[in-house]
Order: C-alpha cells, then sequence, then structure tokens
C-alpha cells in the first residue's frame, strides 16, 4: 500500500518536472543537435570532396561521387606536396616542443625555487611577453635571424630558411607562457624530498633531472600538449621566417594551395589535402581528448 | 663557500639558454620595433633615416588603417559577446539542465563535449581553407547549394563587403565555442551540486537556475574568457589572410591590424610604417589588457 502510493507520487512528481521543462528539454535537445551538424557537417563534407573529381566539385555541392577518386590523395601528397610539408612539421615541432620544455623547465625551476639578486626581474621579463602581440616584432624578427645566418660556423643552420632556426624562434616564443605556468607548478611541489637528496650528496642537477621534473609530470604533460598544438598550427611565424618552398611547414602548404588552386585548379587536391590535414588531429584528438581538453584549457584557470 | 659557488653556478648555467633566447629572438625585436616605428626604413633605403613621428601622423590618415582598427574593435566586442553567450547555454544543458530530479547534464553531454571540442585542436590555416571552400558563391559552395536549390539567391559570404566580416566572424565563433563549453563545464563542477539542489527544492525553474545561480558563480571564468577572447580578438590574422579576397578584401572589408602589418612589411616593404602600425596595435592590447583588469575587480562569491 504504501509503496504505490510512493511509487505513484513518483511519477507524479515526474510528470510534472515534465510538464514545466517539456518544451524547455526538447529546445535544448534541439540546440545541442544544431550545433552538433554545424560542427561535423563542415568536416564531413570536406572529406566527401575528397574522393570527387574536379567536375563533381564544381557541380552541385551536395551530390555524391560516381566513382571514389582517391587518386586525388596521392596528387596532394606528391604534386601538392603535403607529404614534405607534413614531415617538415613533424621534425620542427618535435624538436621545438623538445627544446621549449627542457629550457621552460629549467628557468622555471630555477625562478620558482631558487631565490637571488634579479630572480623577480627575470620572471617578470618572461611573462610580460604574455602581453605582447607578436606582429610588433615581426619586422625586426626577420632581419634578426637573417643576421643569425651571418654567424660564423652555425649560421647557415639557424637563418633564415632554415628549420633550426624557427625551432629557436619557437622555443623563444613559447617561453613566457611555459615559464608562467610551470613556475607556477614548481612552486607547489613539496620541497622536502629535494632537500633530502641534497643532504644525502645530490648535486642541483641531480635533483632537478630525477626528483623535480618527475613529480612535475602532470604540469610538464599539460604544457607539452599546449606547445605541440601551439607549434603544429603556427602560421605567422613560418609565413615569414621559411621562404622557399621546400623549407615550408603544413600550415603554409595547405594555405597555398588555396591560392595556387586558382592556376593550377587543382581543386580535387587540395580537398585530399585538406582531409590530409584533418584526419590526424582526429584520430590524435580521439585517443588523447582527455589530456588535450584539460592541456588547453588548465592555463585559462589557473 | 663552495657550496654558494656551486649553486650559483647551477643558477647561472639554467638560466643561460632560455635567457639567451628569449633576449635576441623577443625582447630584442620588441625594442627595435620602437626605433624602427621613427625611420623610414624601406625594402630601398638602405639606411634609415630617423623621421619622428611622420609615421604615426601618416598612419592616423591611412582610411585603411582605421578600416582595420574597426573591424579588430567590432571583434573586440562581438567575439566574446557571442561566443561566450552561446558557449555557457551550452555548458548550462550539458552540466546543469537536465529534466527531471537532481542535478545533472542531459543525456550524451560528454559526447557533445568532445565533439564541440574539436575544432579548436584544427589549425586556424585548416579551417580558413576549409570555409573558403564552404562559402563558395556559386552551387558548388555547401551553404549556397542548399540555398540555390530551395530557390534563394546564393550569399557572397566572402565576395559580398557587407557580408564577408559576418563571415569571418563566424569562423572564429565556430572554432572557439567549443573550448569555452569545456572551460565553463569545468568551472560548474567546482561549484557544489547542493547549490543547484537547493534551488530547484525552493521551486526554481531553469531559467532561473542558470541567472540567479550558474551565473554569479561562473562570473570569474566567465571574466577570464571575456580576456581570452579579447586577445584572440586583437590578434586576429590567419582567419582574414587565408580566407578572405585579397588577403583582407573585398575592399578592405574584412581587414584587421596584423594583416596590415603583414602587408606593408613583407608585400610593400615600408619597414617603418609597418612598425609604427606594430606599436599602435602594441598599445591598443596593453590598453585593453589593463582595462580588463580594472574592470574584473569585483567582489568575489566564497562557497
Amino acid at each position: 500500500m504504501t509503496s504505490w502510493t510512493v511509487a505513484n507520487s513518483r511519477k507524479l512528481a515526474r510528470q510534472e518536472t515534465r510538464r514545466r521543462l517539456g518544451p524547455m528539454a526538447m529546445l535544448s535537445h534541439l540546440a545541442l543537435l544544431l550545433w552538433t551538424v554545424l560542427t561535423l557537417v563542415p568536416i564531413l563534407w570536406t572529406f566527401l570532396a575528397s574522393v570527387k573529381s574536379e567536375d563533381e566539385i564544381f557541380g552541385d555541392a551536395w551530390s555524391l561521387p560516381a566513382t571514389l577518386r582517391w587518386d586525388n590523395f596521392a596528387r596532394a601528397w606528391e604534386q601538392a606536396h603535403i607529404g614534405q610539408y607534413m614531415l617538415n612539421s613533424v621534425v620542427v615541432v618535435t624538436f621545438s616542443t623538445f627544446g621549449t620544455m627542457l629550457c621552460g623547465a629549467m628557468a622555471a625551476y630555477v625562478l620558482a625555487r631558487y631565490s637571488f639578486r634579479g630572480n623577480r626581474a627575470v620572471y617578470l621579463l618572461f611573462v610580460s611577453g604574455l602581453a605582447f602581440p607578436v606582429y610588433l616584432a615581426l619586422t625586426p624578427l626577420f632581419f634578426v635571424v637573417q643576421n643569425m645566418g651571418n654567424v660564423p660556423l652555425v649560421g647557415p643552420f639557424i637563418g633564415l630558411n632554415t628549420h633550426a632556426g624557427l625551432v629557436l624562434v619557437y622555443i623563444a616564443y613559447s617561453m613566457p607562457f611555459t615559464v608562467f605556468f610551470l613556475a607556477a607548478f614548481f612552486r607547489t611541489l613539496p620541497t622536502a624530498v629535494g632537500e633530502a637528496a641534497m643532504v644525502d650528496g645530490a648535486s642541483h642537477t641531480r635533483v632537478f633531472f630525477q626528483i623535480m621534473l618527475p613529480m612535475a609530470r602532470p604540469g610538464l604533460v599539460s604544457i607539452t600538449i599546449f606547445n605541440i598544438l601551439g607549434q603544429w598550427n603556427q602560421y605567422q611565424l613560418p609565413l615569414v621566417l621559411l621562404q622557399e618552398r621546400d623549407k615550408w611547414v603544413l600550415t603554409q602548404g595547405i594555405a597555398d594551395i588555396s591560392t595556387a588552386a586558382g592556376y593550377d585548379s587543382d581543386w580535387a587536391a587540395l580537398f585530399a589535402a585538406l582531409t590530409l590535414a584533418i584526419l590526424p588531429m582526429l584520430v590524435v584528438y580521439t585517443i588523447f581528448q582527455r589530456q588535450i581538453q584539460s592541456g588547453l584549457t588548465m592555463g585559462a584557470l589557473k | 663557500m663552495f657550496n654558494t659557488y656551486r649553486r650559483g653556478l647551477f643558477i647561472t648555467a639554467f638560466l643561460a639558454a632560455p635567457v639567451t633566447l628569449y633576449l635576441v629572438y623577443v625582447i630584442s625585436p620588441y625594442a627595435q620595433a620602437f626605433y624602427i616605428a621613427m625611420t623610414d626604413w624601406r625594402g630601398v633605403t638602405a639606411t634609415p633615416n630617423f623621421v619622428g613621428l611622420d609615421n604615426f601622423v601618416r598612419l592616423f590618415s591611412d582610411g585603411v588603417f582605421w578600416k582595420a582598427v574597426t573591424h579588430n574593435a567590432a571583434l573586440l566586442v562581438l567575439l566574446p559577446l557571442v561566443t561566450i553567450v552561446i558557449a555557457l547555454f551550452f555548458a548550462f544543458l550539458l552540466n546543469v539542465g537536465s529534466e527531471g530530479r537532481g542535478v545533472g547534464g542531459v543525456a550524451g553531454s560528454k559526447f557533445y563535449r568532445v565533439l564541440f571540442f574539436f575544432p579548436q585542436v584544427l589549425a586556424v590555416t585548416v579551417v580558413a581553407v576549409l570555409f573558403q571552400q564552404v562559402f563558395r558563391p556559386d552551387g558548388s559552395g555547401m551553404l549556397n547549394g542548399p540555398l540555390m536549390a530551395l530557390g534563394a539567391r546564393p550569399v557572397g559570404f566572402l565576395s559580398d563587403p557587407d557580408v564577408a566580416f559576418w563571415s569571418v566572424l563566424g569562423v572564429m565563433v565556430w572554432q572557439a565555442v567549443g573550448f569555452y563549453v569545456v572551460l565553463f563545464s569545468a568551472g560548474l563542477a567546482s561549484i557544489p551540486r547542493d547549490m543547484f539542489e537547493a534551488a530547484q527544492i525552493d521551486g526554481a525553474g531553469r531559467v532561473s537556475l542558470f541567472f540567479r545561480i550558474t551565473l554569479p558563480l561562473l562570473w570569474d571564468t566567465v571574466q577570464v574568457a571575456w580576456v581570452y577572447l579579447g586577445i584572440l580578438a586583437m590578434d586576429v590574422f590567419a582567419i582574414v589572410w587565408v580566407m578572405t579576397d585579397q588577403h583582407g578584401g573585398p575592399d578592405f572589408s574584412t581587414t584587421v591590424m596584423a594583416t596590415e602589418i603583414y602587408r606593408n612589411a613583407f608585400q610593400h616593404f615600408r619597414f617603418g610604417y609597418a612598425s609604427a602600425l606594430g606599436v599602435v596595435m602594441f598599445f591598443f592590447t596593453i590598453g585593453f589588457a589593463i582595462l580588463s583588469l580594472r574592470l574584473s575587480r569585483r567582489e568575489r562569491i566564497e562557497y
């Protein structure tokens, strides 16, 4: 008897909430669905167009391809050099992210954990970079890198149109955020472990590499993801510093096909190239979406 | 004594590389830019002459410069406004706005969060080229195809000077929304559940739940979002340079400060003039940062 009343009142309560929220719930699902379509459809449409022929691309936008033209991908990879650009991007980002994390962690650790004269000044120097628009530095930076090309011995490797030169620039411009974030992170770590190791005779360097770095892992992972994505997607700096085609990174290659396609008119290869640029991101994102989301939003929340 | 020496050596060794790189590639260009801005340096003159504030005087009577500033200013207001409203709405639906008893997100909220965030990981250049195709002016465009099939006139998303700016804004919002949905979701997760439940028991509907509880408690995160999106609006370059006609056209209807700096420096080789533009942009950015710091001083709600 009692249980019937409870069940019944629950049902009534549910009906009551549904009456109150019904149309709203419908609308909210509709809104979510709409944004899902808005997000997915342009990307799926690009994938679809990547297997169409030239004529089909210029025909009705929503027609299906008669046959799947996989050769579009071969042309994008070979003739539009997407393969080469992607390799360049991988090489540059591998070295620049590694360098950024090494330099950034070293500087942040020293600034967060050691007091010395000028500590505050160096920290502020790094962090002030967060507020500067990169466009102000663009012109002089071009000449700085050009002049680096005249440095004896290493010059030819770090001047304009060199990947090592771009790597150094990436590292330098990633410092403000990396140092800012990692210094805050190192400050939250306990001091006792490091001190104990020092008493046992470990050097400062050894404490850093063998104790502090492993302890800072969560912070390092987030900032590494942040830097990989930021440097992979960078367009402005390579546009200025890499002007020889065979040195280009992927973003330059993609941007160029859209203008070049006007003359060469290989639109099918353009869509294939876009797909080639999007698919790896989709795969990586699907696997690491939790880490990527927290890596990118972490900086904003702290 | 030996220990102090070792400590000093360690500090110097660890700071040497980062500080050197930073001074050479970041600080020195910024410092030089302020001087170059006061010279007549062009690609042809090997020796730049000091001309004082001439570049700035020319700049302020340059119509294109004012168009660029207007577009940055419009983006500064519209991009945060539109993005935050949409993102807040979705974050609320996904975390609090479920129907029925208790407080939770709608079914499949995790899926939506993951999906909405994806455009954020794509390079801006990729997004720009992609939407260039989506916005094609004829029946082969993803949007104009269906429009024309329905008998409507095709819209010149990128070719009509009255529309192009809105297309740029739309693409920027498209890419940004997911990030802020995740950001606001994280903010919402840190608000104790009982807050919402207590309000619901007191008979609060979803609308008052949003305006009376969610928004005030999320205000700090909203401010962070505002600053981030503001900086994005000031720094916009790739989407305009790659997606629009004539890099900021048609007829300069989408151009922004960053594209004008790049155009002047690396297409016209007016290094002095471009640097003057950079200096103006620098002061706008600093001004925005100071302003937003000032405005964000507000009582925090403790919970």
